[in-house]
């Protein structure tokens, strides 16, 4: 979808100034333009339920955060999602890779949950479909960030 | 193993609440999100309750990274550490040197009526975990008196910093006071970075 060069240049236009990340087979190919850039900061972390804590302590301290994981980690962080969320209110955005989600014959349960999980939550989510897409990731950020909520890129992915 | 002798929890923190000084963030989640209300108050504390469990230790290393002109002192239980120990790790991976951690190790998930954790009956060596994930400074402390005596030092130590202190339960009556609403909290607290964030950025 996005080259590394082509996201981290998205991501700086934005303000965006620290991504705090587990890479996929989809979005790893993003880290050499994410590390080496100067204008945000590359953060790993070792478990997706990491993530969503860490951009919050980021965005509480006056930074602009955003959070990129797959659809697996987007599962297995749904706590950390919630209380960052939900109860502390923070207006954290995130970009997920939908695994399969380009492969019509995968009944990949990554794909299936993506959606439905993000719809009980009631988040406020754009597609990246296709290439054509691209342009609505930073147009929803900005819509998102005027309205000082959450919102969640969805970001259709081949096999891994 | 546990004794008769661990550190009174409440003193444990005391200690730090009287060392902390006033540009420093203090994050405390569960058990000790109870107390420290009653021991001191700040803006710049943040009471992360209700919290994710595992969740104030990379919350504390989002404020670290954001303010690294401060220090950020987090204290968690030993049962949310052990649901993310990784978290060592990337606190150690993003570079930060203005972290400590301070560990309160009580074998229990005391904020649900104390059950013990997986580790309640082995020697974790946590302060060994740590350092192994390369944290230069890694301390513990069985002793009121030797914390006391140490804790001022161990504070100034390289960063990141991990402090386990092994504690005692805390008394019922430690665990009923009141703290701020997390609205209140996170008002405080932004109110607070931003005013001392403006003054820093225009002082000459």
């Amino acid at each position: 979808m996005f080259t590394g060069p082509e996201i981290e240049s998205v991501f700086a236009e934005l303000g965006i100034t620290h991504v705090v990340w587990i890479p996929d087979t989809s979005i790893g190919p993003w880290e050499a333009s994410l590390a080496g850039s100067s204008r945000l900061r590359l953060i790993r972390v070792c478990r997706e339920g990491e993530a969503w804590p860490l951009a919050a302590g980021l965005h509480l301290g006056g930074q602009t955060p955003l959070v990129l994981m797959q659809t697996t980690g987007l599962f297995e962080s749904g706590d950390a999602l919630r209380n960052v969320l939900f109860d502390l209110k923070l207006p954290i955005y995130s970009l997920i890779g939908v695994r399969n989600w380009l492969v019509p014959q995968s009944r990949d349960t990554a794909k299936t949950f993506a959606e439905p999980i993000l719809g009980a939550w009631g988040l406020n989510c754009q597609w990246i479909a296709d290439p054509a897409d691209k342009p609505k990731l930073a147009e929803h950020y900005r819509r998102c960030r005027a309205a000082g909520i959450p919102g969640v890129a969805l970001m259709a992915e081949g096999a891994p | 193993m546990r004794t008769l002798n661990d550190i009174p929890v409440v003193e444990a923190l005391r200690v730090l609440a009287d060392l902390c000084c006033d540009d420093q963030i203090v994050v405390t989640n569960q058990g000790s999100s109870r107390i420290w209300p009653n021991l001191r108050r700040r803006s710049l504390d943040f009471h992360y309750n209700p919290s994710t469990m595992s969740g104030a230790i990379p919350l504390a290393l989002g404020l670290a990274l954001a303010q690294p002109q401060r220090e950020v002192l987090v204290v968690s239980g030993d049962g949310s550490l052990l649901m993310s120990l990784g978290s060592l790790v990337t606190v150690v991976g993003s570079g930060v040197t203005n972290l400590t951690i301070v560990l309160l190790d009580n074998g229990l998930y005391e904020v649900t009526g104390g059950q013990e954790t997986p580790a309640a009956r082995s020697a974790v060596d946590y302060a060994g975990l740590a350092r192994a994930a390369g944290f230069p400074s890694s301390v513990e402390f069985r002793d009121l008196a030797e914390w006391r005596a140490q804790a001022a030092d161990v504070l100034t130590l390289s960063g990141p910093r991990f402090v386990r202190l092994v504690v005692s339960t805390a008394p019922p009556e430690s665990l009923t006071g009141s703290t701020p609403t997390l609205a209140e909290q996170l008002a405080s607290l932004r109110l607070s970075l931003s005013n001392e964030l403006t003054v820093s950025h225009s002082a000459p």
